[in-house]
């Protein structure tokens, strides 16, 4: 498949020149990921049933972007999108970019996240919701999976990734001590 | 196979297969689930298995040792009868080590035409009385009890003198705050009914809408269940834990319990004492996450009791509602 | 067949004379065939109701209804069970039981009736019931129509008569606390009967304003009456054979001789609604349950022959 999107889709875009310049590059990367997950867990896709069609936005709160997923195989989307710029979307999910790992990966819970407001849902509820249930239901780490994608640079990422959040978690759990 | 002789028997909550199987791995004894549609009291979307699904996942625990319960603890209304019917077949056909069942024709189903099978009364039936228990031992055969979460432990104590079934409790979770299986308060705001349809608080209908000043209102079938502050902890948007006012208490309270987690960590040699045959914790709509952390603990405390040590528990507090935790009416009356 | 009118317990704790006026009135003027007596709420309210239940009978049979004594719907302590099992060994009236503690206690087919409390959601539920003596069964309030016209079918073919809630705030949830209590900061054990301050339940509303449910000790009811008076022409094709009035505070009479006036042919709809609409009710109605949508709805006739 050449075409990324649908025609449809693909016109709804706004015009290249008008995309920030740091996003561009994202772009190839993160559908090369979606594609990826989508050959080696199709029971996840299953799982969403009829929220294959919902648009997602996932904002990262500590990070100057947003994530835009459509979960539909037939024409699978994942791109960037800048915060002051979001596409016509069903449901909003935010948090900060560890959290959202965790939750990617199930290594935390989502209800408890939610309860503690580090997480925060709008829009279609329901959708998120079979996200959740969907992504908890694959085994192993999507995470690790990705990185491997990318060879030895993926891996030192997502290893650089996890010490900052570990180092983080450590700094938030001292604090707390105090 | 269950047999009902080990004491503190932990049985588990699982909404995927994946779930499943990390509660086998962390030492769940049995692990409860149900099949995706209404036939259970969980029927959330991305949630439970499909029949393939409950094969695998009934080969893996019992290769483990662990058992199946399958729940089928809806009540069937007038017309769709048949797909209680054929869950039940289809748990047989599985090989699940017993069903967790509610309404009485389900149950009379199941101990006519699978009586090898073991039936679990489940608290959906919200037997609180020796009497009432006794009456579905009788005509169904039950073996086993799911005890509301409204009596004390003397008084659990005083309920198994006088029964032949084996009693199970809740210990971590949820804490639900109605008599189970006698809440329409969901259908009543949303046209989907937790007896009939299996839901409480249906996903599609919540609604989290977000004012200026970051309060959070929580919406269910356009009526405000709860406001939270930027800084207060969420709870579950479900109407027995939202906050109401009223003459007595104009400025909105928690009308009928708080967000607030059941965490009977330190009761558990209490309940053993008292009778209890197997613990059982809340959650099948929880995470792996969630499954791993809470059955390991259990798993290490149960074990810790049983080789005469003292328990020592991991925190849970992080994984409960409103981030709190109670021991409900387990350990005063007052409670209610 | 005419469905008979049936008037359902009093769900509210209410002092003594309220209920022999209420009752007395009933007795002389109400075109209901049937009468539901007894608490079936809070075990602490039993004795007050018990003391003078006999009395409450009597003069009810006087004035030509038929009693039935309704049993409690949640059962746990002592005196709770000792209500069930004294009912199901000793009663002089005919019993409807509200919990399986009271179904244990009753003989080898001794007849009796199966109130909205015991989850009779299906024909094969309700065939069972009978198949240990039920001879009368009555739906919970959730149940849509679509359900109600299977059972109908069922119950006449099983001979036992089939009762549907038409009127009256909607029992939504029991609880082993007591909310009445709670909201004054007591207990259920130290509750001093605070419920006796709400004659038709104390109020629920959202934090925006927005009134939703009714406190009733440990009972939690809909903020809207269930009116079904559109739809009792086609409960009475269904077969459907008594029509429940749950008590409320509005002129109960009135409210039966309106359903009365409807099942004889006596009222077109609009005419019903305008009388309904003369009593000036504390709540709007609602029918949502019984066309399968949410509960708090209204479905206007048009729209519902539509669906």
């Amino acid at each position: 498949m050449t075409n990324a999107l649908p025609d449809p889709i693909a016109r709804r875009l706004p015009p290249l020149a008008e995309l920030p310049v740091p996003l561009l590059p994202l772009q190839p990367i993160l559908y090369r990921i979606v594609r990826r997950v989508a050959e080696k867990h199709p029971e996840l896709f299953e799982r969403l049933g009829k929220h294959q069609r919902t648009n997602f936005v996932i904002e990262l709160t500590d990070l100057p972007l947003a994530l835009h997923l459509r979960p539909f195989p037939p024409s699978l989307i994942l791109r960037a999108v800048r915060k002051d710029r979001l596409p016509r979307h069903e449901a909003h999910i935010a948090g900060d970019f560890r959290t959202l790992l965790g939750l990617l990966d199930a290594e935390v819970d989502g209800d408890a996240i939610f309860f503690s407001r580090d997480l925060v849902i709008s829009g279609d509820t329901e959708a998120v919701v079979t996200l959740r249930n969907a992504l908890d239901d694959v085994e192993g780490s999507i995470a690790e999976d990705v990185a491997e994608m990318f060879g030895a640079p993926g891996r030192i990422a997502l290893d650089r990734l996890n010490a900052m959040a570990e180092r983080a978690e450590t700094q938030e759990n001292s604090h707390d001590n105090w | 196979m269950i047999t009902g002789d080990i004491v503190g028997e932990l049985v588990c909550p699982a909404g995927t297969p994946a779930s499943l199987r990390t509660a086998v791995d962390a030492g769940a004894d049995s692990i409860y689930c149900g099949f995706q549609n209404a036939t259970n009291a969980r029927n959330f979307p991305g949630l439970n298995f499909t029949p393939k699904e409950l094969a695998g996942a009934v080969d893996y625990a019992h290769e483990r040792g662990a058992n199946v319960l399958l729940a089928l603890n809806s009540y069937p209304p007038a017309g769709k009868f048949d797909l209680w019917r054929e869950a039940a077949d289809l748990g047989n056909e599985l090989d699940v080590d017993a069903f967790i069942v509610a309404d009485m024709a389900v149950a009379r189903y199941i101990s006519e035409k699978h009586p090898e099978r073991r039936i679990h009364l489940s608290v959906q039936a919200a037997a609180a009385s020796p009497d009432a228990i006794n009456y579905y031992v009788r005509e169904f055969g039950v073996k086993r009890v799911v005890l509301p979460r409204i009596l004390t432990i003397p008084e659990i104590h005083d309920i198994k003198s006088e029964i032949s079934a084996e009693i199970e409790t809740f210990i971590f979770g949820n804490h639900g705050l109605m008599v189970e299986g006698r809440c329409s308060l969901t259908n009543y705001a949303t046209g989907l009914s937790t007896n009939m349809d299996g839901v409480c608080s249906p996903a599609h209908l919540v609604e989290y809408v977000k004012d200026a000043d970051e309060n959070m209102s929580t919406r269910l079938g356009g009526y405000t269940i709860d406001r939270f502050g930027p800084q207060e902890n969420a709870g579950y948007p479900t109407i027995c834990k939202g906050r109401y006012c009223n003459e007595v208490q104009p400025d909105g309270y928690y009308a009928f319990e708080e967000p607030i987690s059941l965490n009977l960590s330190k009761l558990l040699p209490d309940l053993m004492e008292a009778g209890v045959t197997a613990f059982k914790i809340e959650g099948r709509q929880r995470s792996r996450a969630y499954v791993r952390k809470v059955v390991s603990a259990f798993r290490a405390a149960v074990d810790d009791i049983r080789a005469g040590r003292e328990p020592q528990l991991a925190d849970l507090v992080a994984l409960t509602e409103g981030q709190k935790q109670t021991e409900g009416a387990y350990k005063t009356k007052k409670w209610r | 067949m005419k469905p008979r009118l049936t008037l359902g317990p009093i769900q509210y704790f209410w002092d003594e004379d309220r209920k022999r006026d209420f009752y007395a009135r009933i007795a002389d003027e109400a075109p209901v065939d049937t009468v539901y007596l007894g608490e079936n709420v809070c075990s602490k309210r039993q004795p007050f109701f018990d003391q003078h239940i006999e009395e409450m009978a009597e003069r009810l049979q006087r004035g030509g209804k038929r009693v039935v004594h309704s049993g409690l719907a949640e059962v746990m302590l002592k005196r709770e069970r000792k209500s069930c099992r004294d009912m199901a060994e000793a009663d002089e009236m005919e019993i409807e039981v509200n919990n399986a503690a009271g179904l244990f206690h009753l003989a080898p087919g001794q007849t009796h009736r199966v109130g909205p409390y015991m989850n009779v959601y299906s024909e094969e539920t309700m065939a069972w019931m009978a198949t240990k003596g039920a001879t009368h069964v009555t739906v919970p309030t959730e149940l849509p129509g679509s359900s109600v016209k299977v059972m109908a079918a069922k119950a006449a073919e099983l001979g036992i008569g089939l009762e549907v809630q038409v009127f009256g705030r909607a029992c939504l949830a029991t609880s082993a606390r007591c909310y009445h209590a709670r909201a004054y900061g007591r207990t259920k054990d130290n509750c001093q009967f605070v419920c006796e301050e709400h004659l038709d339940g104390m109020e629920l509303n959202t934090r925006d304003g927005q009134a939703f449910l009714r406190v009733n000790g440990i009972q939690t009811l809909s903020h809207s009456y269930v009116n079904l008076f559109a739809e009792a022409p086609a409960m009475a094709a269904m077969g459907v054979t008594d029509l429940r009035l749950m008590p409320q505070e509005t002129d109960m009479v009135e409210v039966a001789r309106i359903f009365e006036a409807i099942l004889d042919g006596k009222t077109d709809m609009e005419a019903a609604q305008a009388r309904f609409d003369a009593l000036n009710m504390q709540a709007p109605l609602s029918n949502g349950f019984w066309h399968g949508e949410a509960g708090h709805r209204r479905i206007t006739a048009k729209a519902a022959s539509l669906a």
